[in-house]
């Protein structure tokens, strides 16, 4: 299991537990959190479930692909260095106590 | 004053969409969302394609749900499951259904989508000829598809018929396409894309016939499908046939309403049918091109999510014409392609990339103006071009087409606002291929 937490650009923070399978993109869904589209459902098509890494991140992540890389520039916030796209993080015992930042848009 | 009541038809992408988008932006009244289907709205995307292979949803149906059941509470919104429409009374602007109740509404939304549109042939009937829209209908192909190799044969090279062959042929079934138009994806595509992907099919040992038609199905005496028949005779195995040659929309209930329908229920810029209190989104409204002449009606996902949205925003108060860049994608064995744009009219396409390498990209123009893209395997150029067309761009032919043109590199120039597409004389249509 792992603790996921989700800060909204207003403010608002909201903490799950999440078990495996799962994604960071999954998890906000299932927890009704607000802020991740996710129109594609998870096959990194869309860009619309976008986030920002933690800048104090120190977990493991997995590594990007090519494909999430490219996906990336068509976000509709821009993306930076922390960018990735929750679809493509599965949760595992090794995120947790991660921390990702929503954008203040997906589409 | 009693807060208003939004009742919603259609519990599919759009009508959950829209729900969802009215709490979103606060919207406190009731919202009753009603769908004849009996399970919690899903995607329908991977029904063509991970479904069957087993990927996505076949052992959780979670993986498809849109939402999770604690959505519908949590959000204060009452979903009406297993329950059909029946009639609209606009006076007394009530909904009626199926199992007798009654919802009186202030604003009613229709996302009631579209379905198959059958085979008109001798044999249409035989049992083992299918057809994809529903859930139900992926579990009964998922089923014949995960036995023994048999012969395969899909009506029609769209979207829905091309991503089944693939995925039968990466089951390992015989696959043959027969399509009726001189080439796959005639409506969709630029005839460019269209011949690189009929290669790829071909490549994968799908028979892809083009400008065929069917004339007749024969059965075995027990009335399962064995025989296609085509015109001009030739007979072909099918043991299995699967029809995809379009829908039609959903628009009964809108007809007997008395608002106006043509090929899906007509609305304005803003999704209001000819009755105000009336929206209509998704696959089966037909709306104002944005930008351009003329209705058009769009079956994807991002439309039904977008002009969701924007009928959430017009039930608010706070609506606007609905303008957001039409975007689709398909999956075809290792082939991601996504279009960006409006396509059809286009005068000039520039390719860049490599298709041999199956990644590329084709740039659609219309008098110089870029309105759309297609990719295959190049996720960042649609990417940035659905955010061109947006903020509409001046990027032309000619810098597509020069050596080591790059889109990630393309700085976004100051955006003019987007001008209506001018009409142009039919002019001839050239085509460049940019270096890679
Ligand atoms: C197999 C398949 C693969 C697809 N793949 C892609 C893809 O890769 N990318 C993409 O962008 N799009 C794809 N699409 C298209 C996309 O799924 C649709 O455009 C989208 O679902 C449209 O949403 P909608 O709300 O308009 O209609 P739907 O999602 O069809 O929902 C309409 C709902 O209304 C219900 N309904 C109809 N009439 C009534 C009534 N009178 N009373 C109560 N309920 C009623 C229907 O049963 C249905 O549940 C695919 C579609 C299919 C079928």
């Amino acid at each position: 299991m792992a603790k996921i937490t989700y800060k909204h650009p207003g403010g608002t923070v909201t903490v799950v537990d999440l078990d495996a399978p799962n994604t960071v993109m999954r998890g906000a869904k299932l927890n009704n959190i607000d802020g991740i589209e996710a129109q594609c459902g998870g096959s990194a098509q869309c860009g619309t479930c976008h986030v920002f890494i933690d800048q104090d991140n120190t977990l493991p992540l997995p590594e990007m692909d090519s494909v999430e890389d490219d996906v990336l520039y068509g976000t509709a916030v821009p993306r930076c260095d922390t960018s990735r796209l929750s679809c493509q993080l599965p949760v595992t015992d090794a995120l947790d106590g991660l921390v990702v930042h929503l954008p203040e848009a997906q589409s | 004053m009693t807060s208003p009541r939004v009742v919603v038809v259609g519990a599919g992408q759009g009508g959950l969409e829209t729900a969802a988008a009215l709490r979103g932006r606060g919207f406190s009244g009731r919202i009753t969302l009603v769908g004849d289907e009996c399970v919690l709205p899903y995607q329908r995307p991977p029904l063509s394609k991970g479904f069957l292979t087993g990927a996505t949803g076949a052992t959780d149906p979670a993986d498809l749900e849109l939402r999770p059941a604690s959505f519908f509470a949590t959000q204060g919104i009452d979903l009406v499951p297993g329950d059909r429409a029946e009639r609209i009374d606009r006076e007394c602007r009530v909904l009626h259904l199926e199992s007798g109740a009654a919802l009186p509404y202030d604003h009613l939304v229709l996302a009631t989508g579209a379905r198959p549109r059958p085979l008109p042939v001798p044999g249409a009937g035989l049992s083992g000829v299918l057809a994809l829209r529903g859930l139900r209908d992926a579990h009964t192909l998922r089923r014949e598809l995960s036995g023994p190799a048999r012969h395969l044969v899909v009506v029609g090279a769209g979207f829905i018929g091309l991503e089944l062959a693939a995925t039968a042929r990466t089951l390992g079934h015989e696959v043959t396409v027969v399509e009726a138009q001189s080439r796959a994806l005639a409506r969709a595509l630029t005839p460019e894309m269209s011949a690189w992907l009929t290669d790829e099919h071909r490549r994968q040992g799908v028979r892809l016939l083009l400008s065929r038609e069917v004339a007749a199905l024969h059965g075995d005496p027990s009335g399962q499908v064995e025989i296609m028949e085509l015109d001009g005779g030739e007979r072909i195995p099918a043991e299995l046939v699967v029809v995809g040659i379009g829908v039609l929309p959903h628009t009964e209930l809108a007809a007997e309403a008395d608002l106006v329908v043509g090929d899906g229920i007509v609305v304005d810029e803003r999704l209001r049918t000819s009755d105000p209190a009336i929206h209509a989104v998704g696959d089966c409204a037909r709306f104002p091109r944005p930008g351009a002449r003329g209705h058009t009606r769009i079956e994807s996902v991002q439309n039904a999510s977008d002009q969701a949205r924007c009928v959430a925003a017009d039930i608010c108060g706070e609506g606007a014409p609905y303008t957001a860049v039409p975007w689709f994608w398909s999956e075809q064995y290792a082939v991601r392609l996504q279009i960006a744009g409006l396509t059809a009219g286009h005068d000039e396409v520039v390719l860049a990339g490599d298709p041999g390498e199956a990644r590329f990209s084709v740039f659609c123009f219309q008098a110089g103006r870029l309105v759309g893209v297609e990719s295959v395997n190049r996720p960042a150029d649609h990417g940035i071009a659905r955010r061109l067309l947006a903020g509409g761009t001046d990027l032309s032919p000619e810098e597509v087409g020069a050596p080591g043109f790059d889109l990630k590199q393309y700085q976004r120039a100051p955006a003019p606002a987007p001008a209506p597409a001018p009409v142009t004389a039919p002019r001839e249509r050239p085509v460049h291929v940019a270096h890679a």
